[in-house]
């Protein structure tokens, strides 16, 4: 089943990050690759993408009042809330808890910024 | 010989690939290198089979050109550094015969004219499926590489089938390949062949469940996985019995395939929408598949000690052989989800059963049934994944509590069944609430477009 888990950032968090030594970014780094390198290896791992900074972020073109229609004011960021989405991982795995079980590797997930939602799928229950 | 045209040639590489595959890892025991070998003479023969046409004997030229391609493997690079490895597992009967280690004389003869001992043997087959459903793989290796193995299928088909990238697939093959590494090419023993045999089954259903429940929008690009599925656990009944004879639910397998192929072309419209089965146009119900799988559970369920296959398989027949949803013998379907519910519990089963229990007694009993069981924690295991899987798929019969399985999640089918049930006691707000919020917690599409359209119109 495939599941996207999802990786937020916050001003907070980017402080922490940038306060980081060297040594500290590198050990950050490599918790990333070892868990990629995992996921590829068991054959879980569909994509996994960080991110670039929020600030570089580019809606496309809108309809002022398509967006009014739905509540959007079309010149203003998307997301409400200060977390900004990060990276991400598609993964295919056995269930939920797996899912939640890798997710707990991400080293944001100690912050509360990690979220696994399942995918959608187009598969027709059996009738 | 005349090639039949491209379908007929493609069904006959498939059907020589365990043949081939069997044939040389019996005789060599490196199943990684022989699998990568096969593989390469599938490849040729794909490329000059349509130009010189069929050879005479099919089998032994794959056999041939693989033993050529696994001696070349065999001396590579990469292969020594696994060599290394394997020798240590291997024991000598199974291991390289010294005398071909370095060996100049290699590519002139022995190799090429004389593969010695190289033919294929009548548990090939059974062998090669039991060792790719080998217990330390994990669930969705077995599936790639089975398909691979014994179905033929390239890696490319297998991803478009299961509708991940083809890299991954290719990595769940080489890691299953790897922990092979050192099985023996022989049957489990008598203590242990009836689990294994359990595993191999529950590979071809997720096989068919995959197939069957592909939208009818991406089945265009997909293989018949269903066929496929079935092909297989025919070869794997036909070859059973000289092991297993008391099996009876391979053959429950194979009727429930049959039983729930037959009812495909009528559940979805022309736009792809969902079907439910009372309201399904029986004429489109395939004839043959639902005689052939009526006849061989019959026959089966005389004979053989019940499994939950079986039974699943026979509750499909008591729904296909109902000219008309309300000649539909509810009471009998109840009366095997009672023996399923005692053989095999957990929440698909019983959800389906409350649903035939509605049928039988009413709504008003099914929904004490259903609050009573939720106390219990019916919903426990619900998103249990592949758990127990012969729950997946199992036929609900009424579009309120579908069988979806649960890979997809499982925590809608429980207000999905609830709408259900509160529509027929006449509580229509209570029901569309039920059934919107089973819309927003499933994992399906067209599921979700189906349960709204419930709500809509209870």
């Amino acid at each position: 089943m495939k599941y996207v888990i999802l990786i937020y950032g916050n001003p907070e968090s980017r402080k922490i990050w940038e306060s980081f030594a060297d040594s500290e970014r590198a050990a950050g780094l490599r918790v990333y690759a070892e868990l990629t390198r995992s996921l590829a290896e068991s054959g879980e791992l569909i994509v996994s993408e960080a991110l670039a900074d929020p600030a570089l972020t580019r809606r496309a073109p809108a309809d002022p009042a398509l967006a009014a229609q739905i509540g959007l004011v079309t010149d203003a960021p998307l997301a409400e809330a200060k977390e900004h989405l990060a990276g991400f991982f598609v993964v295919d795995c056995a269930d939920s808890e797996r899912a939640m079980e890798i997710a707990a590797r991400v080293p944001e997930a100690a912050y509360g910024l990690v979220a696994v939602r399942p995918v959608m799928t187009y598969a027709m229950p059996e009738v | 010989m005349p090639l039949a045209g491209v379908g007929e040639f493609e069904r006959l590489l498939r059907e020589l690939t365990p043949v081939a595959l069997g044939a040389l890892v019996r005789r060599y025991g490196d199943f990684e290198t022989c699998e990568d070998a096969v593989q390469e003479a599938l490849i040729a023969a794909a490329a000059q089979w349509p130009a010189d046409g069929l050879p005479d004997n099919p089998a032994a030229w794959l056999i041939t050109v693989a033993s050529r391609r696994r001696i070349a493997l065999w001396r590579g690079d990469d292969a020594r550094r696994r060599r290394e490895r394997t020798a240590a597992l291997l024991s000598s009967e199974g291991a390289e015969p010294a005398g071909l280690a370095g060996s100049a004389g290699l590519a002139g003869s022995a190799g090429l004219a004389d593969p010695g001992g190289l033919e294929p043997a009548g548990d090939d087959t059974l062998t090669l499926m039991l060792l790719c459903c080998h217990p330390a793989l994990t669930v969705a290796s077995r599936v790639a590489l089975t398909l691979r193995a014994v179905g033929g299928l390239s890696t490319a088909e297998i991803a478009h089938g299961f509708l991940v990238p083809e890299a991954t697939v290719g990595q769940r093959i080489s890691r299953a390949k790897q922990k092979l590494r050192g099985a023996r090419f022989e049957l489990p023993s008598r203590a242990e062949l009836p689990e294994r045999v359990v595993a191999v089954q529950r590979v071809l259903y997720l096989v068919f469940n995959e197939g069957y429940t592909a939208s009818s929008g991406a089945e265009l690009q997909r293989p018949e996985l269903t066929a496929e599925a079935i092909r297989l656990t025919r070869q794997l009944r036909a070859q059973l019995p000289a092991q297993l004879p008391a099996d009876g639910e391979t053959a429950g397998l194979l009727a429930l395939m049959l039983l729930t192929e037959a009812r495909r072309a009528a559940r979805t419209t022309a736009d792809g929408a969902l079907v439910p089965l009372d309201a399904q146009d029986r004429a489109l119900w395939d004839e043959g598949l639902i005689e052939e799988g009526t006849a061989l559970i019959t026959r089966t369920l005389a004979s053989a000690p019940v499994g939950p296959y079986q039974l699943q398989a026979a509750i499909a027949a008591l729904h296909d052989e109902a000219a008309r949803a309300e000649d539909t013998d509810w009471a009998q379907i109840l009366a095997i989800y009672d023996h399923l519910a005692v053989l095999a519990p957990g929440p698909v089963v019983a959800l389906n059963r409350i649903v035939a229990v509605a049928m039988v007694h009413g709504p008003r009993v099914a929904l004490e049934q259903l609050d009573a069981g939720l106390d219990a924690g019916l919903d426990a295991g619900l998103d249990a994944g592949l758990d127990a899987g012969l729950d997946a798929g199992l036929d609900a019969g009424l579009a309120a509590g579908p069988a979806a399985e649960p890979a997809l999640g499982g925590h809608h089918r429980v207000p999905a069944v609830r709408a259900h049930l509160l529509e027929l006691t006449g509580d229509p707000g209570a029901a569309r609430e039920q059934y919107l919020l089973a819309a927003r917690m499933t994992l399906s599409g067209p599921e979700r477009s189906y349960l709204e359209r419930r709500a809509r119109r209870a």
